[in-house]
């Protein structure tokens, strides 16, 4: 079954079809070239990919980023960028465990 | 299920794709070539022994005297390694056409060729030069080991001699294909990032970068049916047809001929072995015009590789927004 049809169609048809087409207005809207290039929005994109580990966006944004002639350097430090600011989030959040640690251990 | 392409354009009211003049007489005088590309549509390499003869190249040389075909453009295989490569330029150029040939760049460096760039600036070439990225790593892949190198070299020596280079009216252009299944970038952006990297990295110039898509024939199309590749690429080439790119296909335009002196409607046509239509000139030596100026063009599958996004031709792109 196509996206379109899976998610346009179940309950409340137009609704959800209305929302639908706006959603890829707004997509393709956002993806198009503005003060960001597609070749950078490309970029971007792979690297929230990783971050949100989506096997579909991983495999779109590869290509694109290949057809917006972008190299595998480029898109390897993107995923490194995604996989730092991961690995920071993940390490700065440990704060937290040590405040909560701090506020009810002697 | 792909729609034949033939079909495709009657469904768009073309029952058939018509030539609309002949302004351009590509000649391809051999596939024997220095190197042997992943993406090569003819399969070239230093082992074929296809080459024109000096018949042919005869056969061409009085094909354009007496149509006056303004543009001729040298191709191969690596035309410069014909025998008579230099005879026809010198007779093209005594005849005042616009001369353009293409060069892979490293075969400029072999021994007995490295006065070439001296021979082509005094005789006023155009040259369209494969350099299909600005990262050593991508181009060695596609075109062998060593190639980058080489190539970067060749450009240097080129832009000494002002080709490329602003103030000059030696041009200089360059060739994009993609390195594996996948569709080139926008011309216009790549050829931005091409001359920011080609002067910054290593200090060359060049006029224009042109993208070419990869044709699914040949040696490609090995390489699709050995990778999996060949039913997703196809696909991709049908559903990226791009109505606007029909009117500006170079086969509308351009004549091509082969080493054999057989005519085509374009190089892949020419590899694919597919002859012009029933009932047209199919030598040089029968040349006509005015015939081949109305011709219906012969269609294939493989014709969705030049209408596909941006569309692609030995030119470039065909069509300006996808």
């Amino acid at each position: 079954m196509k996206i379109k049809t899976c998610l346009a169609s179940r309950n409340s048809p137009n609704t959800a079809r209305s929302f639908y087409d706006i959603f890829m207005n707004y997509y393709q809207e956002v993806m198009a070239a503005g003060a960001l290039t597609v070749r950078e929005k490309a970029l971007i994109a792979l690297a929230v990919a990783h971050a949100v580990q989506c096997p579909y966006c991983i495999d779109a944004y590869t290509r694109v980023s290949l057809e917006s002639g972008s190299n595998m350097e480029e898109m390897t430090e993107a995923i490194h960028v995604a996989a730092a600011i991961r690995g920071g989030a993940t390490l700065i959040h440990g704060i937290q465990a040590h405040n909560v640690a701090a506020k009810i251990t002697f | 299920m792909m729609i034949p392409f033939a079909q495709r354009l009657e469904g768009l009211g073309y029952p058939e794709l018509q030539a609309a003049r002949v302004d351009t007489l590509q000649v391809n005088l051999g596939w024997r070539c220095n190197q042997a590309c992943k993406h090569c549509h003819l399969e070239a390499g230093p082992d074929r022994p296809e080459q024109m003869a000096r018949e042919t190249v005869e056969g061409v040389i009085q094909a354009v005297a007496r149509w006056a075909v303004p543009v001729i453009d040298l191709t191969g295989g690596a035309p410069e390694i014909n025998p008579h490569f230099r005879y026809l330029v010198d007779r093209l150029y005594e005849l005042g056409v616009h001369l353009r040939s293409r060069s892979n760049l490293t075969v400029l460096l072999d021994p007995g060729f490295e006065d070439l760039p001296r021979f082509f600036r005094d005789r006023r070439v155009e040259l369209i030069c494969s350099l299909p990225y600005y990262q050593e790593d991508m181009v060695d892949r596609l075109r062998g080991p060593g190639t980058f190198q080489k190539s970067l070299e060749a450009l240097r020596r080129l832009n000494r001699l002002g080709y490329g280079e602003a103030d000059s009216d030696l041009e200089l252009h360059l060739m994009y294909n993609p390195a594996g299944a996948y569709f080139p970038p926008h011309q216009e952006d790549l050829e931005k990032i091409f001359r920011r990297e080609l002067e910054k990295r290593y200090g060359i110039r060049f006029n224009r970068l042109y993208t070419l898509l990869n044709m699914p024939i040949g040696r490609f199309k090995e390489h699709l049916q050995r990778s999996s590749n060949l039913e997703m690429y196809m696909g991709k080439l049908a559903a990226s047809f791009n109505p606007a790119t029909v009117m500006g296909l170079m086969c509308r335009t351009l004549i091509s001929v082969s080493w054999e002196g057989r005519l085509h409607d374009c190089d892949f046509n020419q590899a694919l072995d597919l002859p012009l239509a029933a009932g047209l000139p199919q030598t040089i030596r029968e040349f006509d015009l005015p015939a081949l100026e109305t011709r219906a063009i012969r269609l294939e599958d493989h014709c969705y590789g030049c209408t596909a996004g941006q569309g692609s031709s030995c030119g470039g792109r065909v069509a300006g927004e996808v």
